[in-house]
């Protein structure tokens, strides 16, 4: 049950969007994402998922990966794409009743719906892309300049990577405390609100018990290795900069472009 | 009757997916009420698997499993009550204590089972009265306690729901000698005095030796075996080409074989040994075997 989170997971692989350097996938999802925002009309945002689906077919994921990982936000997108429906002002196409549908609502409702899920999907490009050490590793190089400032960059890039290294090792502690309280009677399934939510006591405290007692263990087993800190560490694989690299975040780049020129012809 | 039966349980993890692996493979057995029963086979062998099948945790892909006559999945659900009647104690069951007192914790699987407030008092002060659980150590927080008392509190948290079957998987693991001996003998103590049912499941051949009276061996997911302990360190041939172990008498009985002193009985515990040996002694007037050696 809890084995089928799929967000932040890695696909390894040996695509063209896999070997490209981490740094340059951060940015350019980071310009994707600009891309979504600042389209403002059918148009514009066409391009942007257009820009999405030609990176995604690069990666050789299966798409049925990708349906799993957004199986899980589908309620929340369904539930506010309706909200957007009904409380929209406009000219009314459809009335019954109180309730009463707006071509605005329409247009925003379907507009909001491929807003998020390509957010969705294009973050979900770079994590099944990129090993959670390659991603750590670039957000920590790209925050360098940070350092100028006393800002804890290596620190916060390594609490980033024990986070990303133990949700695997604490789902599985999860699963078997829960099979352990059940071994002993306790009941997930039934019950009202009250009783469901002491339900899950007998797991969180085990389970936080048992993660801070990691957590220990592991902060010996880093000094007992002389870690001390980013300063003067060294890195095993140096990544190297790529023409590809540059080519991909140009794409990106000029589809940015497109975009906004589209608007402004539009408009 | 026997109390716990399976037949040609079969276990896949993954079913239809590239990861698909068969944990339990047909396997059919019988258990006997009162009995106290080891299970080895290697890791990965699918002990533990096979034995989350007897509390419902997990249901069968295919074959089925009988409590007491019953097939514990002919309704939709897991046979109601099957996880009190069944107590299964995981492997380190000190991880899943959670309540402020020693008591508190040993009552949650009592408190379960609906039982008022008397009955579940009883139940527990006499569970930690069998596992010697103090009362002052009853009002202390689990949090406190030694990793062999944690263990014992554990266990107890299971005992106390009164299962007819209890099941420990590797009761042991990570314990002193002294602990492992402590814990040993309260469950057969308990064994006794309540004639519930207890299967062991652990890596060592010595504990199974002094303490199963039938062992299940199983050996890449299927049962390779189900007999008296005697009859099972038999094969220690077979046994140790699994990659398990035997006793170490019944090693050091095996080389005396070979170097001609033979004992028409297998040994396996060190006490039967003794016997046996000093009887050879006495036999042979001792000089026939300071000669021998």
């Amino acid at each position: 049950m809890l084995k089928d989170i799929t967000i932040g997971q890695y696909f390894p692989g040996n695509s063209i969007i896999h070997r490209l350097d981490a740094r340059f996938k951060i940015i350019i999802t980071i310009i994707f994402i600009i891309m979504l925002f600042v389209a403002d009309g059918f148009a514009s945002i066409i391009i942007g998922v257009i820009f999405m689906i030609m990176s995604y077919i690069l990666t050789r994921i299966p798409v049925k990966l990708m349906f799993k990982s957004l199986r899980p936000v589908i309620p929340i997108l369904f539930f506010t794409a309706v909200l957007n429906v009904f409380f929209y002002e406009g000219d009314v196409i459809f009335h019954l009743w109180f309730i009463k549908i707006t071509d605005e609502g329409v247009k925003n409702a379907s507009f909001m719906l491929i807003r998020v899920i390509s957010l969705i999907v294009g973050s979900s490009i770079l994590t099944y892309t990129t090993s959670p050490v390659a991603l750590t590793d670039a957000i920590e190089r790209l925050m360098s300049p940070l350092k100028k400032f006393k800002f804890p960059v290596h620190e916060i890039a390594m609490m980033m990577t024990i986070a990303l290294r133990f949700i695997p090792t604490l789902i599985e502690e999860t699963d078997k405390i829960i099979s352990a309280q059940k071994a002993r009677g306790a009941d997930f399934e039934n019950g009202n609100l009250k009783q469901r939510i002491s339900a899950v006591i007998p797991v969180i405290i085990p389970l936080f018990v048992s993660a801070f007692k990691r957590a220990e263990e592991l902060a010996i087993a880093m000094e007992c290795r002389c870690y001390h800190g980013g300063e003067g560490r060294t890195r095993l694989r140096k990544s190297q900069i790529k023409i590809s690299d540059f080519t991909a975040l140009a794409c990106s780049i000029a589809f940015l472009a497109g975009i906004i020129t589209t608007d402004y012809l539009l408009k | 009757m026997a109390i716990l039966r399976t037949e040609n349980l079969t276990y896949i993890y993954g079913e239809g997916t590239p990861f698909q692996k068969t944990a339990v493979d047909n396997v059919t057995l019988e258990i006997q009420k009162g009995e106290i029963i080891g299970v080895i086979g290697h890791t990965g062998s699918g002990k533990s698997t096979l034995i989350q099948h007897f509390n419902g945790l997990l249901k069968p892909t295919s074959g089925k499993v009988f409590f007491n006559g019953v097939d514990i999945w002919a309704g939709k659900k897991v046979l109601p009550d099957l996880r009190f009647k069944v107590g299964l104690v995981f492997q380190y069951p000190e991880y899943q204590i959670f309540e402020e007192t020693v008591y508190k914790d040993i009552a949650y699987g009592p408190s379960n089972m609906k039982l008022d407030k008397d009955e579940i008092k009883r139940c527990v002060t006499e569970t930690a009265d069998i596992l010697g659980i103090t009362s002052d150590m009853l009002n202390r927080s689990p949090f406190e306690l030694s990793g062999g008392q944690k263990r014992r509190v554990a266990i107890a948290g299971v005992m106390a729901m009164r299962p007819e079957v209890l099941i420990l998987d590797e009761p042991t693991a990570g314990l002193d000698p002294r602990g492992r001996y402590t814990i040993l003998e309260l469950i057969k103590k308990y064994n006794k005095t309540t004639g519930c049912t207890v299967l062991i499941v652990s890596h060592s051949m010595e504990d199974m030796a002094e303490y199963a009276q039938r062992i299940i061996v199983m050996n890449q997911s299927g049962l390779f075996c189900f007999d008296k302990t005697a009859d099972v360190f038999a094969r220690s041939e077979e046994i140790s080409q699994m990659g398990l172990d035997v006793p170490q008498i019944t090693k050091v009985f095996n080389e005396l074989k070979k170097s001609g002193i033979v004992f028409d009985d297998e040994i396996y515990t060190v006490r039967y040994a003794k016997e046996k040996i000093l009887e050879y002694i006495s036999r042979r007037d001792g000089t026939g075997l300071c000669s021998k050696i």
